[in-house]
């Protein structure tokens, strides 16, 4: 059927989201691949912003952290921390936010806090990092999440940042004018808001995936468009550069993190 | 003008049990020296702060020493969870620590109101997020000429402001290349400072003249220890070390293993082992400037 993982198809499918003149606040592992994936194919000329205070960066191979040398080295400048989150992002300067996490809800609201309660955790996760501020700052919000009932739920534990709320024009009512999550890039379909309810709608499916494999793996009653598209298989030179920059990664990295 | 000292000598005047503390370093110039020597010190009670704590909050955690831990990120950035902290947090081991927990930006800007002498900081952060219903140290203002409803944190102002950095002249002035992330504000923020540092030099010569990022009566206690970021990096001198921030994982993954490994590599040694540990990253990729 393919000779591509539904993780490359992922990726290639939310580097695709992004445009040449996108300014983007990138996130360490999947979002992270699929920005530096646009940078080396449709878009040479994207802005790449990580909150280590790198601006325009060209990282050679992924970082294995949101602070690398690589991205300072290849970066047009480098500025302190309270600088990018008050110039940069509070400032409105940046264009796309791109985030994953550990819990999603059909509005897009995202938990990378705590599985279980807060005070008496299950499992105690990393916590917001810049995510608060991202998904209410940046122009518009894509998410890129492998979808599971575990991490696509009904309701989340703990909301680390806000998609659309409780949908509709709850994200006014919250004081953001921002867009907020306008694309979900999952390992077997794109989803897009519905215009009213801003609850998640599947409008492509990746080569090869049904509408059951989608239903099957979200925590919510999923819901389709009217027209569903299939996404556009990999093309041979995204999966060709896709696999270099892992290759050159990996080996980088000692053998470790291939995200 | 700060003094120079010994780490041992500085950490022996400057940190004391019942403390805060930032260790600050955003990836880059992390100060694990200086908190090996805390650890063996034993200092106890401390509040420590971060906006990532990672493997020395990990071990600092795991040895004891914290009372209550102010962070907005607690992972091991690209490999996954922080162990210690979660054996901490969800099973009380060695003992059960308070967290406080805000986001980045909140961080960012707090400690920059902590520099600037102010009570607070105020941002636009945390809409529609529930950090705001389980941190009280969270709270809103609304502005006096706009009438929006703004976040507001109180102003962090450490007592002790540690961090590692590439040079210091003779008078102390503190020179940093690269990702700067929080260290002039945390040391600002702060009441007593100690700065590690790759090497002592007579003046900057040749560095743009916007590279001292602290003058010298602004800091404490300088201490000469080279390779003392180790696993983290030091822009252009040494490569972080990716490896041993994967290795720690398994490292931190079972108490026994964690203690072994303390015991072993901080508690029976010194600061001067830090030089050799990056020997063979100085000059890897990476470490390019």
């Amino acid at each position: 059927m393919s000779d591509f993982t539904p993780t490359e198809m992922m990726t290639i499918a939310a580097a695709r989201a992004l445009r040449n003149d996108d300014v983007c606040f990138v996130g360490i592992g999947a979002p992270s691949a699929a920005c530096n994936l646009a940078r080396l194919t449709h878009a040479p000329d994207i802005t790449l912003i990580y909150e280590s205070g790198t601006i325009g960066t060209a990282p050679n191979v992924l970082p294995l952290s949101i602070g690398d040398g690589e991205l300072c080295e290849t970066a047009l400048c480098t500025v302190s921390v309270p600088e990018m989150f008050r110039y940069w992002l509070q400032g409105g300067r940046i264009t796309v936010g791109f985030l994953g996490g550990a819990q999603l809800d059909k509005y897009g609201n995202i938990n990378t806090t705590v599985v279980g309660d807060y005070h008496k955790p299950k499992v105690r996760l990393p916590g917001g990092g810049g995510a608060p501020e991202i998904a209410i700052s940046c122009g518009e919000i894509f998410i890129t999440m492998k979808q599971s009932l575990r991490g696509f739920v009904e309701k989340l534990d703990f909301v680390t940042s806000l998609g659309h709320g409780k949908g509709g024009n709850d994200r006014a009512a919250h004081g953001v004018a921002t867009k907020g999550p306008t694309r979900l890039i999952t390992d077997l379909a794109v989803w897009e808001p519905d215009p009213e309810t801003k609850e998640f709608t599947v409008t492509s499916l990746h080569p090869g995936v049904t509408r059951e494999m989608v239903a099957g793996t979200v925590g919510w009653t999923a819901r389709f468009a009217d027209a569903v598209a299939e996404t556009p298989a990999p093309t041979k030179e995204e999966l060709e550069v896709l696999r270099d920059l892992h290759a050159r990664t990996k080996a980088a990295h000692g053998g470790g993190s291939d995200a | 003008m700060a003094t120079f000292q010994s780490l041992a000598q500085a950490v022996a005047d400057n940190v004391k049990d019942g403390d805060s503390i930032a260790f600050e370093g955003f990836t880059h110039l992390i100060p694990h020296a200086a908190a090996h020597e805390v650890i063996r010190q034993g200092r106890k009670d401390l509040t420590v702060m971060r906006m990532t704590p990672d493997i020395i909050y990990d071990q600092l955690i795991g040895m004891g020493c914290v009372k209550k831990l102010i962070f907005s990120f607690a992972g091991n950035p690209g490999v996954g969870l922080l162990r210690r902290l979660r054996d901490a947090v969800e099973n009380g081991w060695p003992h059960a620590i308070e967290i406080e927990e805000h986001s980045h930006a909140a961080m960012a800007n707090a400690y920059e109101a902590g520099a600037a002498g102010l009570p607070c900081a105020i941002f636009r952060g945390y809409r529609g997020a529930e950090l705001t219903r389980v941190n009280p140290n969270i709270k809103t203002v609304t502005c006096p000429f706009t009438g929006e409803t703004l976040a507001a944190v109180p102003a962090l102002k450490p007592d002790v402001a540690i961090i590692h950095a590439h040079k210091a002249s003779r008078k102390g002035d503190i020179l940093i290349e690269g990702i700067l992330g929080v260290q002039k504000e945390a040391v600002l923020a702060a009441r007593r400072s100690i700065v590690t540092v790759e090497e002592i030099v007579d003046d900057f010569e040749g560095a743009s003249p916007n590279a001292c990022i602290l003058p010298g009566w602004t800091v404490t206690a300088v201490a000469h220890v080279p390779g003392g970021a180790h696993p983290s990096y030091v822009q252009g001198v040494y490569a972080r070390d990716n490896a041993a921030y994967i290795e720690w994982d398994k490292v931190a993954s079972e108490r026994e293993t964690f203690l072994a490994w303390m015991e072993e590599n901080v508690l029976k040694v010194g600061p001067e082992i830090f030089a050799d540990r990056v020997k063979h990253l100085v000059g890897a990729k990476g470490a390019a400037a």
